[in-house]
Protein backbone atom coordinates (compact mmCIF):
# COMPACT_ATOMS: atom_id res chain seq x y z
CA UNK A 1 0.00 0.00 0.00
CA UNK A 2 2.64 2.41 0.86
CA UNK A 3 4.61 2.22 -2.30
CA UNK A 4 6.12 4.75 -4.80
CA UNK A 5 4.95 3.38 -7.87
CA UNK A 6 5.61 7.24 -9.62
CA UNK A 7 8.87 7.51 -8.51
CA UNK A 8 10.32 5.14 -10.62
CA UNK A 9 11.37 5.44 -14.48
CA UNK A 10 13.65 6.26 -17.55
CA UNK A 11 11.22 9.73 -18.30
CA UNK A 12 12.87 12.51 -19.00
CA UNK A 13 10.48 14.15 -15.91
CA UNK A 14 12.24 11.41 -14.06
CA UNK A 15 16.10 12.12 -15.10
CA UNK A 16 15.26 16.12 -13.91
CA UNK A 17 17.20 17.17 -11.01
CA UNK A 18 15.08 16.56 -7.89
CA UNK A 19 15.62 20.14 -6.49
CA UNK A 20 14.80 21.62 -9.64
CA UNK A 21 11.54 19.83 -9.98
CA UNK A 22 10.80 20.39 -6.10
CA UNK A 23 11.46 24.36 -7.08
CA UNK A 24 8.91 23.88 -10.50
CA UNK A 25 6.58 21.93 -8.59
CA UNK A 26 6.22 24.77 -6.04
CA UNK A 27 6.13 27.46 -8.11
CA UNK A 28 3.47 26.91 -10.65
CA UNK A 29 1.52 25.89 -7.38
CA UNK A 30 1.45 28.61 -5.63
CA UNK A 31 0.40 30.31 -8.72
CA UNK A 32 -2.42 27.92 -9.77
CA UNK A 33 -3.62 28.15 -5.49
CA UNK A 34 -3.37 31.92 -5.40
CA UNK A 35 -5.18 32.52 -9.16
CA UNK A 36 -8.72 34.43 -9.09
CA UNK A 37 -9.40 33.80 -12.48
CA UNK A 38 -9.88 30.36 -14.53
CA UNK A 39 -7.35 31.15 -17.41
CA UNK A 40 -4.34 30.94 -14.56
CA UNK A 41 -5.09 26.89 -13.56
CA UNK A 42 -5.93 26.40 -16.89
CA UNK A 43 -2.56 27.08 -18.10
CA UNK A 44 -0.89 25.03 -15.28
CA UNK A 45 -3.68 22.47 -15.61
CA UNK A 46 -2.22 22.05 -19.29
CA UNK A 47 1.57 21.89 -18.29
CA UNK A 48 1.00 19.57 -15.60
CA UNK A 49 -0.82 16.97 -17.91
CA UNK A 50 1.70 17.30 -20.09
CA UNK A 51 4.42 16.76 -17.84
CA UNK A 52 1.92 14.06 -16.87
CA UNK A 53 2.46 12.66 -20.14
CA UNK A 54 5.52 12.59 -20.47
CA UNK A 55 6.41 11.02 -17.38
CA UNK A 56 4.95 8.39 -19.13
CA UNK A 57 2.74 7.38 -15.26
CA UNK A 58 0.78 4.13 -15.26
CA UNK A 59 -2.80 5.45 -16.53
CA UNK A 60 -4.40 2.90 -14.08
CA UNK A 61 -2.74 4.48 -10.94
CA UNK A 62 -2.97 8.08 -11.98
CA UNK A 63 -7.09 7.41 -12.72
CA UNK A 64 -6.96 6.13 -9.06
CA UNK A 65 -5.37 8.88 -7.73
CA UNK A 66 -7.34 11.37 -9.68
CA UNK A 67 -11.16 9.73 -8.80
CA UNK A 68 -9.59 10.08 -5.12
CA UNK A 69 -8.25 13.91 -5.22
CA UNK A 70 -11.42 14.81 -6.57
CA UNK A 71 -14.16 12.94 -4.11
CA UNK A 72 -13.69 16.28 -2.07
CA UNK A 73 -14.37 18.57 -5.38
CA UNK A 74 -17.50 16.53 -5.80
CA UNK A 75 -18.79 17.49 -2.54
CA UNK A 76 -18.08 20.77 -2.93
CA UNK A 77 -20.34 20.71 -5.87
CA UNK A 78 -22.88 19.40 -4.14
CA UNK A 79 -23.36 22.68 -1.60
CA UNK A 80 -21.63 25.69 -3.17
CA UNK A 81 -23.76 26.73 -6.69
CA UNK A 82 -26.38 26.25 -3.58
CA UNK A 83 -24.76 28.27 -0.91
CA UNK A 84 -22.77 31.16 -2.78
CA UNK A 85 -25.26 34.56 -3.03
CA UNK A 86 -25.93 35.48 -6.25
CA UNK A 87 -28.46 35.45 -9.16
CA UNK A 88 -29.86 32.13 -9.55
CA UNK A 89 -29.51 30.42 -12.59
CA UNK A 90 -32.00 27.30 -11.57
CA UNK A 91 -35.12 27.50 -10.66
CA UNK A 92 -35.53 27.51 -6.59
CA UNK A 93 -36.72 24.55 -5.11
CA UNK A 94 -37.63 25.08 -1.21
CA UNK A 95 -35.88 28.06 -1.68
CA UNK A 96 -32.60 26.67 -2.94
CA UNK A 97 -31.22 27.47 -6.45
CA UNK A 98 -28.30 27.12 -8.28
CA UNK A 99 -26.33 30.54 -8.39
CA UNK A 100 -23.91 31.89 -11.36
CA UNK A 101 -21.57 32.82 -9.05
CA UNK A 102 -21.27 29.87 -7.11
CA UNK A 103 -21.31 27.61 -10.24
CA UNK A 104 -18.18 29.73 -11.07
CA UNK A 105 -16.38 29.86 -7.73
CA UNK A 106 -16.90 25.51 -8.07
CA UNK A 107 -15.28 25.32 -11.72
CA UNK A 108 -12.74 27.73 -10.39
CA UNK A 109 -12.06 25.44 -7.55
CA UNK A 110 -11.70 22.00 -9.87
CA UNK A 111 -9.77 23.85 -11.92
CA UNK A 112 -7.31 24.67 -9.14
CA UNK A 113 -7.25 21.39 -7.49
CA UNK A 114 -6.46 19.38 -10.67
CA UNK A 115 -3.69 21.95 -11.89
CA UNK A 116 -2.14 21.22 -8.67
CA UNK A 117 -2.80 17.82 -8.83
CA UNK A 118 -1.11 17.64 -11.80
CA UNK A 119 1.62 19.48 -11.21
CA UNK A 120 2.47 17.38 -7.52
CA UNK A 121 1.62 13.64 -9.20
CA UNK A 122 4.53 14.62 -12.50
CA UNK A 123 6.63 16.54 -10.50
CA UNK A 124 6.93 15.98 -6.53
CA UNK A 125 5.71 11.79 -6.66
CA UNK A 126 8.83 11.23 -9.72
CA UNK A 127 11.11 11.98 -6.71
CA UNK A 128 11.99 9.13 -4.50
CA UNK A 129 11.82 10.27 -1.09
CA UNK A 130 15.42 9.59 -0.05
CA UNK A 131 16.04 12.45 -2.79
CA UNK A 132 13.23 14.78 -1.97
CA UNK A 133 14.42 14.64 1.42
CA UNK A 134 18.09 16.19 -0.11
CA UNK A 135 16.09 18.67 -2.16
CA UNK A 136 14.35 19.84 0.85
CA UNK A 137 17.62 20.54 2.63
CA UNK A 138 18.99 22.15 -0.86
CA UNK A 139 15.88 24.95 -0.52
CA UNK A 140 16.53 25.56 2.99
CA UNK A 141 15.05 23.49 5.07
CA UNK A 142 16.19 22.66 8.58
CA UNK A 143 18.77 19.89 8.47
CA UNK A 144 16.45 18.23 11.85
CA UNK A 145 13.50 18.40 9.65
CA UNK A 146 15.17 16.44 6.36
CA UNK A 147 16.44 14.31 9.02
CA UNK A 148 12.85 13.48 10.72
CA UNK A 149 11.66 13.66 6.93
CA UNK A 150 13.79 10.75 5.52
CA UNK A 151 13.50 8.46 8.68
CA UNK A 152 9.90 8.61 8.90
CA UNK A 153 9.81 7.75 5.37
CA UNK A 154 12.74 5.05 5.96
CA UNK A 155 10.49 3.39 8.34
CA UNK A 156 7.30 3.99 7.27
CA UNK A 157 7.46 0.41 5.71
CA UNK A 158 8.73 -1.34 8.06
CA UNK A 159 6.17 -0.65 10.97
CA UNK A 160 3.59 -1.10 8.26
CA UNK A 161 4.08 -4.61 8.17
CA UNK A 162 4.59 -4.88 11.86
CA UNK A 163 0.71 -3.67 11.76
CA UNK A 164 -0.24 -5.94 9.09
CA UNK A 165 1.57 -8.39 11.30
CA UNK A 166 0.17 -7.57 14.79
CA UNK A 167 -3.69 -7.11 12.45
CA UNK A 168 -3.50 -10.80 11.11
CA UNK A 169 -2.59 -12.29 14.50
CA UNK A 170 -5.75 -10.59 15.70
CA UNK A 171 -7.76 -12.21 12.29
CA UNK A 172 -6.13 -15.70 13.29
CA UNK A 173 -7.57 -15.36 17.08
CA UNK A 174 -11.22 -14.88 15.61
CA UNK A 175 -11.78 -10.62 16.13
CA UNK A 176 -14.16 -9.59 13.66
CA UNK A 177 -14.46 -5.20 13.56
CA UNK A 178 -17.68 -4.33 15.02
CA UNK A 179 -18.80 -0.71 17.28
CA UNK A 180 -18.23 -2.27 20.36
CA UNK A 181 -16.51 -1.73 23.68
CA UNK A 182 -14.32 -5.38 23.01
CA UNK A 183 -13.62 -4.63 19.61
CA UNK A 184 -12.37 -0.86 20.37
CA UNK A 185 -10.29 -2.17 23.09
CA UNK A 186 -8.76 -4.51 20.73
CA UNK A 187 -8.08 -1.27 18.21
CA UNK A 188 -6.51 0.53 21.21
CA UNK A 189 -4.27 -2.30 22.16
CA UNK A 190 -3.03 -2.73 18.19
CA UNK A 191 -2.88 0.93 18.12
CA UNK A 192 -0.97 0.82 21.12
CA UNK A 193 1.44 -2.15 20.47
CA UNK A 194 1.90 -0.11 17.52
CA UNK A 195 3.89 2.78 19.47
CA UNK A 196 5.45 0.82 21.77
CA UNK A 197 7.60 -1.46 19.50
CA UNK A 198 7.87 1.67 17.26
CA UNK A 199 9.64 3.30 20.32
CA UNK A 200 11.46 0.45 21.29
CA UNK A 201 13.04 -0.16 17.35
CA UNK A 202 13.98 3.35 17.33
CA UNK A 203 16.15 3.46 20.59
CA UNK A 204 17.54 0.06 19.08
CA UNK A 205 18.37 2.10 15.83
CA UNK A 206 19.64 5.09 17.41
CA UNK A 207 22.08 2.82 19.56
CA UNK A 208 23.16 1.51 16.53
CA UNK A 209 23.73 4.46 15.07
CA UNK A 210 25.85 5.90 17.56
CA UNK A 211 28.25 3.13 17.72
CA UNK A 212 28.58 3.77 14.03
CA UNK A 213 29.83 7.23 15.35
CA UNK A 214 26.48 9.05 13.71
CA UNK A 215 27.28 12.76 14.87
CA UNK A 216 24.22 14.12 13.17
CA UNK A 217 25.11 14.64 9.67
CA UNK A 218 25.35 12.30 6.73
CA UNK A 219 28.10 12.01 4.36
CA UNK A 220 25.62 11.52 0.83
CA UNK A 221 26.96 9.12 -1.69
CA UNK A 222 24.87 11.06 -4.68
CA UNK A 223 25.24 14.57 -4.38
CA UNK A 224 22.76 16.87 -7.12
CA UNK A 225 23.74 17.54 -10.67
CA UNK A 226 22.05 19.89 -12.53
CA UNK A 227 22.93 19.94 -16.16
CA UNK A 228 21.96 21.98 -19.02
CA UNK A 229 18.46 20.19 -19.75
CA UNK A 230 17.84 20.81 -15.96
CA UNK A 231 18.13 24.19 -16.18
CA UNK A 232 15.75 24.23 -19.38
CA UNK A 233 13.25 22.76 -17.86
CA UNK A 234 13.24 24.88 -14.59
CA UNK A 235 13.51 27.94 -16.66
CA UNK A 236 10.68 26.59 -19.02
CA UNK A 237 8.14 25.83 -15.57
CA UNK A 238 9.17 29.23 -14.56
CA UNK A 239 8.34 31.09 -17.54
CA UNK A 240 4.75 29.43 -17.60
CA UNK A 241 4.36 30.37 -13.71
CA UNK A 242 4.98 33.77 -14.21
CA UNK A 243 2.73 33.58 -17.41
CA UNK A 244 -0.20 32.17 -14.81
CA UNK A 245 0.47 34.74 -12.44
CA UNK A 246 0.98 37.81 -15.23
CA UNK A 247 -2.38 36.48 -16.40
CA UNK A 248 -4.06 36.35 -13.09
CA UNK A 249 -2.81 39.63 -12.06
CA UNK A 250 -4.33 41.67 -15.64
CA UNK A 251 -7.56 40.20 -14.66
CA UNK A 252 -7.51 41.06 -10.97
CA UNK A 253 -6.46 44.93 -11.70
CA UNK A 254 -9.42 44.48 -14.87
CA UNK A 255 -11.83 43.93 -11.47
CA UNK A 256 -10.85 46.23 -8.63
CA UNK B 1 -9.47 15.84 8.17
CA UNK B 2 -7.87 17.80 4.56
CA UNK B 3 -8.60 20.76 3.15
CA UNK B 4 -7.51 19.99 -0.65
CA UNK B 5 -6.10 22.27 -2.87
CA UNK B 6 -6.97 25.42 -4.79
CA UNK B 7 -9.79 26.38 -1.89
CA UNK B 8 -8.56 28.70 0.18
CA UNK B 9 -7.88 32.08 0.13
CA UNK B 10 -4.21 33.74 0.04
CA UNK B 11 -4.51 35.49 3.52
CA UNK B 12 -5.42 32.22 5.07
CA UNK B 13 -2.45 30.42 3.15
CA UNK B 14 -0.02 32.52 4.55
CA UNK B 15 -1.77 32.62 8.03
CA UNK B 16 -1.46 28.56 7.90
CA UNK B 17 2.48 29.07 6.37
CA UNK B 18 3.37 31.33 9.16
CA UNK B 19 1.91 29.34 11.97
CA UNK B 20 2.74 26.00 10.77
CA UNK B 21 6.61 27.24 10.18
CA UNK B 22 6.55 28.99 13.63
CA UNK B 23 4.92 25.68 15.16
CA UNK B 24 7.54 23.21 13.54
CA UNK B 25 10.59 25.35 14.50
CA UNK B 26 9.65 25.47 18.18
CA UNK B 27 9.26 21.46 17.95
CA UNK B 28 12.68 21.24 15.99
CA UNK B 29 14.56 22.83 19.02
CA UNK B 30 12.57 20.86 21.76
CA UNK B 31 13.79 17.99 19.93
CA UNK B 32 17.68 17.41 20.37
CA UNK B 33 19.32 14.62 18.05
CA UNK B 34 19.11 11.61 21.10
CA UNK B 35 15.35 12.14 20.72
CA UNK B 36 15.14 12.61 16.92
CA UNK B 37 15.25 8.91 15.53
CA UNK B 38 12.21 8.23 18.48
CA UNK B 39 10.25 11.15 16.81
CA UNK B 40 11.11 10.19 13.45
CA UNK B 41 9.76 6.11 13.96
CA UNK B 42 6.69 7.67 16.15
CA UNK B 43 6.01 9.56 13.31
CA UNK B 44 5.92 6.48 11.05
CA UNK B 45 3.92 4.52 13.50
CA UNK B 46 1.37 7.15 13.99
CA UNK B 47 1.18 7.70 10.40
CA UNK B 48 0.23 3.85 10.10
CA UNK B 49 -2.20 3.79 12.56
CA UNK B 50 -4.16 6.57 11.04
CA UNK B 51 -4.34 3.74 7.95
CA UNK B 52 -6.52 1.51 10.43
CA UNK B 53 -10.68 1.72 9.70
CA UNK B 54 -12.55 1.58 12.58
CA UNK B 55 -16.20 0.97 12.21
CA UNK B 56 -18.66 3.15 13.77
CA UNK B 57 -21.98 1.82 13.27
CA UNK B 58 -22.64 1.03 9.95
CA UNK B 59 -19.65 3.20 8.36
CA UNK B 60 -16.00 2.66 8.66
CA UNK B 61 -13.71 6.08 9.34
CA UNK B 62 -10.06 6.43 9.55
CA UNK B 63 -8.20 7.05 12.72
CA UNK B 64 -6.43 10.84 13.39
CA UNK B 65 -5.44 10.23 17.09
CA UNK B 66 -3.77 14.10 17.04
CA UNK B 67 -4.83 13.79 20.52
CA UNK B 68 -2.59 10.54 21.24
CA UNK B 69 0.01 12.44 19.33
CA UNK B 70 0.54 15.44 21.05
CA UNK B 71 -0.28 13.54 24.21
CA UNK B 72 3.49 10.83 22.94
CA UNK B 73 5.12 13.70 21.07
CA UNK B 74 4.37 16.77 22.83
CA UNK B 75 5.75 19.89 20.70
CA UNK B 76 7.32 17.39 18.07
CA UNK B 77 3.52 16.91 17.42
CA UNK B 78 4.29 19.91 14.85
CA UNK B 79 7.16 18.58 12.50
CA UNK B 80 5.50 15.37 12.56
CA UNK B 81 2.59 16.06 11.50
CA UNK B 82 3.92 18.30 8.73
CA UNK B 83 6.19 15.72 7.89
CA UNK B 84 3.25 12.98 7.86
CA UNK B 85 1.26 15.45 5.13
CA UNK B 86 4.25 15.81 3.14
CA UNK B 87 4.29 12.17 2.33
CA UNK B 88 0.63 11.90 1.96
CA UNK B 89 1.08 14.95 -0.81
CA UNK B 90 3.76 12.37 -2.21
CA UNK B 91 2.70 8.90 -1.78
CA UNK B 92 -1.00 9.84 -2.66
CA UNK B 93 -1.54 13.05 -3.80
CA UNK B 94 -3.91 14.28 -1.17
CA UNK B 95 -3.42 17.77 -0.65
CA UNK B 96 -0.55 19.99 -2.11
CA UNK B 97 2.30 22.21 -0.79
CA UNK B 98 0.67 25.17 -0.63
CA UNK B 99 -2.31 24.01 1.95
CA UNK B 100 0.65 22.09 4.00
CA UNK B 101 0.36 24.95 6.05
CA UNK B 102 -2.59 25.18 6.88
CA UNK B 103 -3.35 21.55 7.32
CA UNK B 104 -0.40 21.47 9.59
CA UNK B 105 -1.75 24.13 11.93
CA UNK B 106 -4.96 22.43 11.75
CA UNK B 107 -4.09 19.06 13.08
CA UNK B 108 -1.26 20.14 15.11
CA UNK B 109 -1.81 22.63 17.19
CA UNK B 110 -5.03 21.52 18.87
CA UNK B 111 -2.52 18.67 19.67
CA UNK B 112 -0.48 20.55 21.56
CA UNK B 113 -2.87 22.79 23.41
CA UNK B 114 -4.22 19.45 24.47
CA UNK B 115 -1.19 18.10 25.81
CA UNK B 116 -0.24 21.44 27.41
CA UNK B 117 -4.03 21.69 29.11
CA UNK B 118 -4.06 17.65 29.91
CA UNK B 119 -0.70 16.44 30.12
CA UNK B 120 -0.28 16.91 34.20
CA UNK B 121 -3.85 14.65 33.93
CA UNK B 122 -2.22 11.97 31.74
CA UNK B 123 0.79 11.76 34.10
CA UNK B 124 -1.38 11.17 37.18
CA UNK B 125 -3.18 7.54 37.19
CA UNK B 126 -6.35 6.09 37.69
CA UNK B 127 -9.32 8.01 36.80
CA UNK B 128 -8.10 11.38 35.97
CA UNK B 129 -5.58 9.52 33.31
CA UNK B 130 -8.60 8.26 31.86
CA UNK B 131 -10.52 11.61 31.64
CA UNK B 132 -7.33 13.64 30.34
CA UNK B 133 -6.55 11.44 28.01
CA UNK B 134 -10.30 11.26 26.51
CA UNK B 135 -10.02 15.11 26.65
CA UNK B 136 -7.38 14.72 24.72
CA UNK B 137 -9.00 12.65 21.76
CA UNK B 138 -12.23 13.93 22.00
CA UNK B 139 -10.89 17.64 21.74
CA UNK B 140 -7.93 17.54 19.34
CA UNK B 141 -10.37 15.96 16.76
CA UNK B 142 -12.75 18.50 17.38
CA UNK B 143 -10.73 21.63 17.34
CA UNK B 144 -9.06 20.48 14.20
CA UNK B 145 -12.33 20.54 12.68
CA UNK B 146 -13.13 23.63 14.00
CA UNK B 147 -9.87 24.98 13.20
CA UNK B 148 -10.57 23.41 9.53
CA UNK B 149 -14.26 24.87 9.02
CA UNK B 150 -12.84 28.36 10.43
CA UNK B 151 -10.10 27.91 7.67
CA UNK B 152 -13.23 27.68 5.36
CA UNK B 153 -15.33 30.51 6.81
CA UNK B 154 -12.45 33.03 6.52
CA UNK B 155 -11.74 32.25 2.73
CA UNK B 156 -15.67 33.14 1.85
CA UNK B 157 -18.85 32.82 3.31
CA UNK B 158 -19.91 30.51 0.27
CA UNK B 159 -17.90 27.86 2.32
CA UNK B 160 -20.03 28.48 5.52
CA UNK B 161 -21.96 25.78 5.13
CA UNK B 162 -19.48 23.38 3.87
CA UNK B 163 -17.51 23.95 7.09
CA UNK B 164 -20.64 23.33 8.94
CA UNK B 165 -21.12 19.92 7.45
CA UNK B 166 -17.43 18.99 7.77
CA UNK B 167 -17.39 19.96 11.38
CA UNK B 168 -20.69 17.61 11.72
CA UNK B 169 -19.25 15.08 9.95
CA UNK B 170 -16.60 14.46 12.16
CA UNK B 171 -18.69 14.32 15.63
CA UNK B 172 -18.73 11.02 15.53
CA UNK B 173 -15.28 10.48 15.11
CA UNK B 174 -14.50 12.46 18.01
CA UNK B 175 -16.59 10.09 20.39
CA UNK B 176 -14.47 7.05 19.06
CA UNK B 177 -11.33 8.90 18.91
CA UNK B 178 -11.58 9.94 22.52
CA UNK B 179 -12.78 6.37 23.76
CA UNK B 180 -9.58 4.95 21.60
CA UNK B 181 -7.02 7.86 23.07
CA UNK B 182 -8.08 6.94 26.75
CA UNK B 183 -7.59 3.21 26.05
CA UNK B 184 -4.17 3.58 24.14
CA UNK B 185 -2.67 5.66 26.86
CA UNK B 186 -3.66 3.64 29.34
CA UNK B 187 -2.03 0.58 27.60
CA UNK B 188 1.07 2.87 27.35
CA UNK B 189 1.01 3.90 31.29
CA UNK B 190 1.06 0.19 31.71
CA UNK B 191 3.39 -1.06 29.49
CA UNK B 192 5.80 2.01 28.57
CA UNK B 193 4.85 4.90 31.29
CA UNK B 194 8.10 6.15 29.87
CA UNK B 195 6.53 7.56 26.69
CA UNK B 196 3.91 9.77 28.41
CA UNK B 197 6.61 11.49 30.81
CA UNK B 198 9.34 12.11 28.06
CA UNK B 199 6.06 13.99 26.53
CA UNK B 200 6.52 16.56 28.71
CA UNK B 201 6.25 20.41 26.25
CA UNK B 202 9.91 20.60 28.70
CA UNK B 203 11.00 17.31 27.07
Amino acid sequence: MIDEPLSRGPSPVHRRDPRFRLVACLALSLVAALAVNSGTPLVILAAGLVMTGLARLPLGLVARRFTAVNAFVAFLWLVLPFTTPGTPVTAAFHGIAATREGVALATLITLKANAVFFCVLSLLATIPAPALGGALRAVGVPDKFAFLFLFTYRYLHVIHEEYGRLATAARLRGFAPATSLHAYRTYAALVAMVLVRAYDRSQRVYQAMLLRGFSGRFASLDGFRAGRGDLAFLLAALAVAVAGGALDLTFWRGHV
Amino acid sequence: MHISEGVLSGPVLACGWALAAGGVALGLRRVDYDRLMTVAILSAAFFVASLVHVPIGPVSVHLILNGLLGAVLGLAAFPAVCIALLLQAMLFQFGGLVVLGVNTVDMALPAVVCALVFGPLLRAGGKARLVGAFCCGFLAVLGAGLLTALALALSGEAFLTTAKLILLAHVPIMCAEGVLTAMVVGFLAKVRPEMLASSGLAG
